[in-house]
């Protein structure tokens, strides 16, 4: 009795907690979006559970295929500019003396203990036309007249990077950390120069790492609805917000969720293909 | 042990040097880890660093790769000093004691990557690179990565993808040191004759001494940043300059004393348990020595020789293989090695015995100083 509990039972109860809350939290909630996205909308929000393609049919529609790619297009380039500045960053954080590193690993972390919403408030404020960086700049005399800077697609892409950099980077620094510096020192020795060890040894042995930011970059900055809203504004529309708003004001529940069956899929696949450059981080 | 030379003191080595280190310094921060060591390094040769763990081998070896700058002195390079030279500019090649294989790449890449640097021409690297994998008994492994083979293969690609660039020297961190015993005596030989047939000049870091007695035409033994002596293989065996040297290198017995005048006006060597009278020059009176003899070079009699009168007890005989190595307790507790053939007849335990050498197989070092005095050079032969 007690050798069969002890085999069979003591591991199910150990398991048995983040199972129910994997079943709870996200696979339940997961079919209902997939339910939701394969019936008929109603008129005044809601569904009617009578089964239609309609929601994966509209996401076609031109007007919203067009945020889809301008939100891919958005989300690549914050992807590309996190990575630009996110691998030499983390790249001299490795190289620092070991007491620096946590204090600075730290710091990147730091903003997570900040509500990212009230950090972008944050930014509202001191961007915006009357806000304090326009305001300093005239009392100097430097300017005359306020300068444009939230509300447009560069301040969007500016919060997403603001917002995403530490999901490079933590990656990133964990990838590097971990690159044997006598691959390095092999590589010179076999007369590379500097720029033929990074392009050869480095860069392929730190792949993992700009993969996993890389997409630690990416899905985020499709969904991050309120980055578009409060940085960009009305007039820039977002997938993130597009999913938002078909289950407020667009009345349209099976687009969204279909919407958002997209955006799972596509992470999905780029996990997939994660696991597979993954391998490589074993034998690094 | 004493039987190891097979291998080595068989090349002639011309009198170039391809190396020099002069005066070489090198500080971690307050930490003086290589002191002002001189080297010079023959064309050719295979050239053993060996010393304990710790002793600045691989800061040494690491100098001359360019990895570390040295803190004051000078390198030089077949003659041109390369402190502002970086590892690629120097024609000098390592084996990392980890191998560093990329993992990246299969054993083809891996050992083609100091040609495509050198903008070699495709065919030829690729002709090379089997030239080489047949050298090093890996033709049929181009394909493999690395975590697909032993710790010997990974070995042999690592010298391969060194020696494939004809460096003018390759510098080897104790590279047989993650290989089982057996693979590393086969390793050794193989070693050896790549050196031979290649004639390049390696130089080799260990701790084992009995692989640097072996492999090596010279060896340099370290010891705190410092180097203790350098010789052949046979010099250092058996005239170990210091008393470091004499400890670390094979088994060895050494027995303090004084140089004093005996009653009868000769002069010898007193110890607190006995005496012996050697042939000496060079050393005064009443100056503290030590005298290092192997176990191998000692015998056992029962009676008093004319020149010594060292008592000790027989504590025990121990077997190993063809020989017989007898522990013999002095009255000071010092404890004495002697090995024999096992065909000698043997003294039972808790006899007691007198030993003595034939004085050339003694090593009489000052003991303050560490000046020496080599028996050898003026044998008289004393005894029988
Ligand atoms: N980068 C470094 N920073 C500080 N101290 C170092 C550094 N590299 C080596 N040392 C110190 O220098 C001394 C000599 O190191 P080295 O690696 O040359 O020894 P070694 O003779 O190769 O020893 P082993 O046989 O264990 O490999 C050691 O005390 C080591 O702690
Ligand atoms: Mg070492």
């Amino acid at each position: 009795m007690k050798k069969w509990f002890s085999r069979k039972l003591a591991p199910i109860i150990m398991v048995a907690p983040t199972t129910v809350w994997m079943i709870l939290f996200i696979f339940i909630p997961m079919i209902i979006v997939l339910i939701v996205s394969l019936v008929r909308k109603d008129t005044g929000g809601g569904i009617i559970y009578e089964l239609s393609g309609n929601g994966y049919a509209e996401m076609f529609k031109i007007e919203y295929l067009r945020i889809i790619l301008k939100s891919l297009w958005v989300a690549l380039e914050a992807t590309v500019i996190c990575l630009a500045l996110g691998y030499p960053f983390a790249f001299i954080i490795s190289k620092l003396p070991k007491k620096y590193i946590n204090f600075c690993v730290m710091l990147i972390m730091l903003p997570f203990w900040i509500n990212s919403v009230i950090r972008i408030y944050g930014w509202d404020t001191l961007l915006r036309d009357e806000g304090v960086l326009n305001k300093l700049l005239m009392s100097w005399h430097i300017i005359k007249h306020p300068i444009v800077m939230m509300k447009t697609e560069g301040a969007v892409l500016f919060g997403l990077v603001y917002e995403l950099l530490p999901f490079m980077v933590l990656p990133l620094y964990t990838s590097i950390s971990k690159l044997d510096n006598s691959m390095v020192e092999a590589s010179a020795d076999l007369g590379a120069t500097r720029p033929r060890t990074f392009t050869r040894v480095v860069l392929p042995l730190t792949m993992p790492g700009i993969f996993a930011g890389s997409i630690q970059t990416f899905i985020p900055a499709l969904g991050l609805f309120y980055i578009g809203d409060m940085m960009g504004g009305a007039r820039y529309m977002y997938i993130g917000n597009l999913i938002n708003n078909q289950f407020g004001s667009g009345r349209n529940w099976p687009l969204g969720a279909a919407l958002s069956i997209f955006l799972i899929v596509l992470t999905l696949v780029m996990m997939r293909q994660y696991a597979k450059v993954g391998n490589l981080e074993d034998m690094a | 042990m004493e039987n190891n030379f097979s291998l080595s003191e068989t090349r002639s080595v011309s009198g170039e040097n391809i190396i020099e280190l002069v005066d070489v310094v090198k500080c971690f921060d307050d930490d003086t880890v290589v002191k002002k060591i001189n080297l010079s390094i023959k064309k050719g040769e295979f050239l053993t660093i060996l010393g304990p763990s710790g002793c600045g081998k691989t800061t040494t070896l690491r100098m001359i790769a360019g990895f570390e700058d040295a803190t004051s002195g000078k390198i030089l390079l077949e003659g041109i000093d390369v402190a502002d030279k970086k590892p690629n500019e120097r024609d000098v090649n390592t084996v990392f004691q980890s191998y560093a294989l990329f993992p990246h790449m299969d054993v083809e890449k891996n050992v083609s990557f100091g040609l495509v640097e050198k903008k070699v021409r495709k065919s030829e690297i690729s002709e090379r690179v089997s030239k080489m994998l047949k050298l090093v008994m890996l033709d049929g492994m181009e394909k493999r990565m690395p975590d697909q083979m032993s710790g010997g293969q990974k070995q042999r690609v690592a010298i391969a993808r060194a020696l494939i660039n004809q460096p003018k020297v390759l510098l080897l961190d104790e590279p047989l040191g993650a290989l089982d015993l057996k693979l590393r005596k086969q390793m050794q030989i193989e070693l050896k004759h790549l050196q031979k047939s290649l004639g390049i000049t390696f130089v080799f870091v260990t701790h084992d001494q009995e692989e640097a007695l072996t492999m090596s035409d010279r060896i340099v033994v370290m010891n705190d940043g410092t180097i203790e002596q350098i010789g052949t293989p046979r010099e250092i065996y058996n005239h170990p300059k210091t008393r470091f040297v004499a400890d670390f290198i094979g088994e060895t017995n050494v027995f303090e004393a004084y140089l004093e005048e005996a009653g009868d006006g000769e002069i010898q060597f007193n110890m607190e348990f006995g005496h012996c009278r050697l042939p000496i020059s060079d050393f005064n009176l009443e100056e503290a020595v030590y005298i290092c003899v192997r176990p191998e070079n000692l015998r056992i009699t029962a009676d008093e020789t004319p020149n010594f009168r060292i008592f000790g007890l027989v504590k025990e005989h121990v077997f190993i293989g063809s020989t017989c190595k007898t522990l013999i307790s002095l009255a000071n507790g010092m404890e004495v090695k002697v090995t024999s053939p096992q065909t000698d007849a043997l003294f039972p335990a808790g006899s007691t015995v007198n030993i003595y050498w034939k004085p050339e197989n003694g090593v009489i070092l000052h003991r303050k100083a560490d000046r020496v005095y080599d028996i050898i050079e003026n044998a008289v032969i004393l005894e029988g």
